[in-house]
């Protein structure tokens, strides 16, 4: 086993035994950002159990999800799915009355073949309530690719976009455009709107789940080169799904989402425009600039706006300079983090990542390859399918400064004098936009911080003695 | 199918696994798929494990779903066996696995002849058992295994220690408060002169297993898990054991009586009487026995409860209220559906009601019906506390990680009786306090002083601006506020919409 840092981008293959959280995970997030939703996860116990125990107090909250619990006649099929399903389903409309159901397929459901696909549309006239089908299970994907799956299968579901829809909905804008800028002195205010009249460009739809202050303060941003946002995938309540057709073009805002930006492409003839994340403020204006040149828009003051955000993260940036960071790779983040972290100063050992679409995050890789350059930083390797066991002997040659990882390693590592920073909380924080660029790095800093403070203690190695062939 | 938010005891390969990795150097290695490992995130964080938890997984994929798993398990459990060398590795199925009818034990024969670590298949039906019964039942098998094998290889006899000595049964990781009733049981054991032979399985090896006999009984403290391996050495090896649990004043003194009584049994020469140790720990060392008698407790009498939980603790816990303390219990019940009987026998004439369930709405129910002064429950019930306004202890599995104290909790022996009689009173009179307050107007002071700048101000928000703010989780929208409207005054801006507070946002850095 090597352990040199290469000088050029590597891409390995491991053998893909890494923890990481199973994809029905996404349900925590998009049950609370789409409102009028109810998740339905069609499982055993098993998935049940982890649930609960990874969205902790979240179950307490009367949560719109809940498991349709598979029981040993579901699984000998001597109950019918159907009417099953129909049951809970009835049960879910009485009590909750959601505008969507969605079924959350799973690695049992694939494995009886049970026909959640064919069954949906049967049952969705009979009941009334539409079914969208997301087949986030483990044998096919990790952790955030559960998102991916459930919101390709909302594209389906996006309504057609007529021209005179596209009439009407052009007057709407203009006028709220209007209202927002009601306060400035009247000149003013012409000369703004004549400036975003005289630059139509072609409807432009984003996809990918953020927290609704995330997704407004990214169209902010737009709006700032003035580009008008048409929509978002998944928006706010489930029967506000952007309308598409061949006209739309389509930017995803996560790195996780190649399955979604397929189907738009290939089902929905949308065009996509293939650009970094809006991850950290270089991720940031490279997003912005790239949905700009595409619509043959000039930015305007995006330049001084990135240094000022480079200058407002200084102090963290003093913290982190030269410091050197191992991701072991579980919600496909991995990548723009790096390249942020890179851009920040620091040295990145190794990008484990559970699986990369080469061609969806061209874009970011490229930037990935020309920040190393910038910087003067040696490429780090990228590990796809990694092996937590072979990484953590990797981790304990390199002695990085920085482990960011799953919480099954953390303590442990922890333990053995590697800071390490939860990857999860990535997940959920607010991370992208100009915006909270600071608030990456302060998840990052967290465990160098908390060095400063107990530096001096002499408490770093907790085990009581290496145990055999454990750690090496 | 069945409509499911939560449920209280979790699924069978858990308990395997709990069981597994609480031996020294035994590896499990789960049949399941990507993501199914959870169970060491729990480990990792709620009992703030220091060492990598030794579960791994071969991963169920795609490809295991259209070929089968073929050579992966067998090179998984020989790689391991080569990076750990394990003692013994025990491959779980989980559900998932468990409908794929791969040969499982087919694998595991061919994995023991190349691997020097045992190899055993972990023997639990997914659909049929939970978290509990699994681990008793692993437990059970893992021990048999190895009986087995020594009595094959005549290295095992029912020669017992000179002096009285006790095997500890069902200790085990992620096990409520666990770590300290062992201290505690190590130390009445102590005291009586009976020497610890083995705790199995926290911190036991299983090359150990084969001198179980060697004691003169077996302890079984808890009712989930444990019994089916007394069970099993009492048939083979004539071993007696005691499963009162040693909760509360007067159940302690029934165990020690049990113990006494085997004791006796094995000696010729002498016989041992534990009376005196009951009688001083009982009215001097333990304090909750004073306690009862105290005029706080006489506060409590006939104050209602509600009990809820595993079948030990509930069981235990119901006769604690009610004989011990006065309290009168207005139901009580379990989530441990597959121990009904042993556990409505138990609280008969202790309780008015008894609910059998694990259907968390169920208990919910009961609890706002009958409006308790105080709950004794899993975390579930403390959550439904809160939302009825009813105080809640903590007496049971399933937990959260303030229920992985660092401090010394026992609820076995003397010292479990201090914790039980603090964790009683304080949640009375927490509630007491509570209601008095709320009679009497609350505390004096009308009102929080804030360190907010005055609120009367010439700034206005527009609609926008006020929805956003609205979105702000409450507990920082003050702050939020008050950071936007100073940001806005020191840049002479009136009008706060949302772009003024994406900007005050990144100019405070916050």
């Amino acid at each position: 086993m090597s352990n040199k840092i290469s000088e050029t981008l590597t891409f390995e293959c491991e053998t893909g035994n890494y923890h990481t959280f199973c994809p029905i995970s996404c349900v925590a997030w998009l049950y609370q950002k789409i409102e009028d939703s109810f998740f339905l996860v069609v499982g055993t116990k098993t998935c049940g159990y982890f649930l609960q125990n990874a969205l902790g107090v979240m179950i307490f909250a009367e949560p719109r999800y809940a498991m349709a619990e598979l029981e040993e006649g579901d699984i000998s099929a001597q109950l019918n799915d159907y009417e099953e399903l129909k049951r809970l389903c009835l049960q879910i409309k009485k009590d909750r009355n959601p505008s969507v159901i969605i079924w959350i397929g799973t690695c049992t459901t694939e494995i009886i073949k049970m026909d959640l696909e064919g069954m949906a549309p049967k049952l969705e006239t009979e009941i009334g309530i539409p079914i969208v089908v997301a087949r986030a299970n483990g044998l096919d994907y990790a952790f955030t690719q559960g998102e991916d799956t459930v919101l390709a299968a909302m594209a389906h579901r996006c309504p057609e976009r007529n021209i005179l829809m596209d009439k009407k909905e052009k007057v709407i804008q203009d006028s709220s455009i209007q209202d927002l800028f009601a306060f400035l002195p009247l000149k003013k205010k012409k000369d703004i709107i004549k400036s975003i009249k005289s630059k139509k460009h072609p409807p432009l739809v984003l996809f990918g789940s953020l927290p609704s202050t995330v997704a407004s303060q990214l169209s902010s941003e737009l709006k700032r080169q003035s580009i008008q946002v048409s929509g978002w995938l998944p928006a706010q309540r489930y029967t506000d799904l952007p309308s598409l057709n061949d006209e739309v073009y389509v930017c995803g805002v996560n790195p996780f989402l190649s399955r979604t930006a397929t189907t738009l492409m290939r089902r929905r003839k949308c065009k996509l425009i293939g650009a970094p994340f809006p991850i950290g403020p270089d991720g940031t204006r490279a997003w912005i600039e790239k949905i700009c040149s595409v619509f043959d828009i000039k930015t305007q003051g995006l330049e001084e706006r990135e240094q000022q955000m480079w200058e407002n993260l200084k102090d963290y940036l003093d913290l982190v300079h030269g410091k050197s960071v191992f991701f072991m790779g579980d919600n496909l983040l991995e990548i723009s983090l790096a390249r942020f972290l890179i851009r920040c100063g620091m040295i990145v050992y190794e990008i484990g990542i559970p699986y990369l679409d080469k061609r969806y995050q061209a874009a970011e890789l490229l930037l990935l390859r020309n920040t190393c350059k910038n910087m003067c930083t040696p490429m780090p390797r990228i590990v796809e399918k990694p092996d937590n066991y072979n990484q953590i002997q990797r981790m304990r040659e390199l002695q990085p400064d920085l482990a960011i990882t799953g919480m099954a390693h953390a303590n442990p590592l922890e333990a053995r004098g590697i800071n390490t920073k939860w990857s999860v909380e990535f997940t959920f924080a607010q991370i992208h936009g100009f915006t909270n660029a600071r608030d990456v790095l302060e998840l990052v800093t967290r465990p160098l911080r908390r060095n400063n403070n107990l530096e001096n203690l002499g408490w770093n190695n907790l085990i009581k003695e290496e145990k055999k062939i454990k750690f090496n | 199918m069945k409509l499911a938010y939560w449920m209280y005891a979790g699924p069978a390969h858990i308990g395997t696994l709990r069981v597994a990795s609480s031996f020294k150097n035994v590896h499990a290695i789960m049949h399941a798929p990507l993501g199914d490992d959870y169970f060491n995130v729990m480990r990792s964080m709620l009992e703030r494990e220091r060492d990598f938890t030794p579960v791994t997984t071969s991963i169920v994929d795609r490809h295991v779903l259209a070929r089968g798993s073929q050579e992966k398990v067998v090179d998984n459990i020989t790689r391991k066996d080569k990076e750990e060398r394990p003692d013994l590795i025990v491959l779980t199925p989980t559900c998932t696995s468990s409908i794929l009818q791969e040969d499982l034990q087919n694998f595991v024969d061919r994995a023991s002849i190349t691997s020097n670590s045992d190899v055993i298949l972990a023997d639990v039906n997914h659909y049929r058992v939970n978290e509990l019964q699994a681990a008793d039942r692993t437990l059970e098998q893992v021990v048999r295994y190895y009986l087995e094998k020594a009595r094959r290889q005549k290295t095992v006899t029912r020669s017992i220690t000179k002096e009285p000595s006790a095997n500890i049964i069902g200790i085990f990781t992620l096990g409520f408060h666990n770590q300290h009733d062992c201290r505690e049981l190590k130390r009445l054991l102590q005291d009586l002169n009976i020497k610890i032979n083995q705790v199995i399985p926290e911190g036991g090896s299983v090359q150990d297993l084969e001198d179980l006999p060697k004691a003169w009984f077996n302890l079984v403290p808890y009712r989930e898990v444990g019994s089916m391996t007394a069970i099993y050495l009492e048939k083979n090896f004539g071993m007696p054991y005691v499963s009162i649990t040693p909760m509360g004043i007067v159940d302690i003194a029934e165990c020690i009586r049990q113990i006494q009584k085997h004791v006796n049994n094995l000696v010729s020469n002498k016989t041992f009487n534990y009376e005196p140790y009951i009688d001083q720990q009982t009215r001097f060392v333990s304090q909750a026995a004073w306690f009862s008698r105290s005029i706080d407790c006489q506060n409590l009498t006939g104050k209602k409860a509600v009990v809820f939980g595993d079948a030990t603790h509930a069981a235990s816990i119901t006769k604690i209220l009610a004989r011990e303390m006065g309290i009168r219990v207005s139901c009580t019940g379990t989530y441990c559906k597959h121990d009904e009987e042993w556990f409505k026998e138990q609280v008969q004439g202790f309780c008015d009601e008894i609910l059998i369930t694990d259907d968390h709405t169920e208990v919910g129910d009961m609890i706002a019906r009958i409006e308790p002064s105080a709950i004794f429950g899993t975390q579930m019930e403390r959550h439904i506390g809160k939302r009825l306004d009813i105080p809640c202890g903590v007496i049971s599995s399933p937990v959260h990680i303030q229920n992985f104290p660092l401090g010394y909790r026992p609820f076995l022996g003397y010292e479990g009786t201090n914790q039980i009689a603090d964790l009683v009173y304080n949640s009375f009179t927490l509630g007491m306090e509570d209601h008095l307050l709320e009679i009497f107007g609350g505390h004096d002071t009308k009102e929080v002083i804030t360190k907010s700048l005055s609120t009367e101000s010439d700034l206005t928000w527009n609609y926008e601006s006020i929805m956003e703010l609205n979105k702000i989780p409450g507990f920082v929208r003050g702050k939020i506020k008050r950071n936007t409207e100073k940001f806005a005054r020191q840049n002479n801006i009136t009008n706060i919409t949302v772009e003024v507070m994406y900007a005050a946002k990144e100019a405070l850095n916050a």
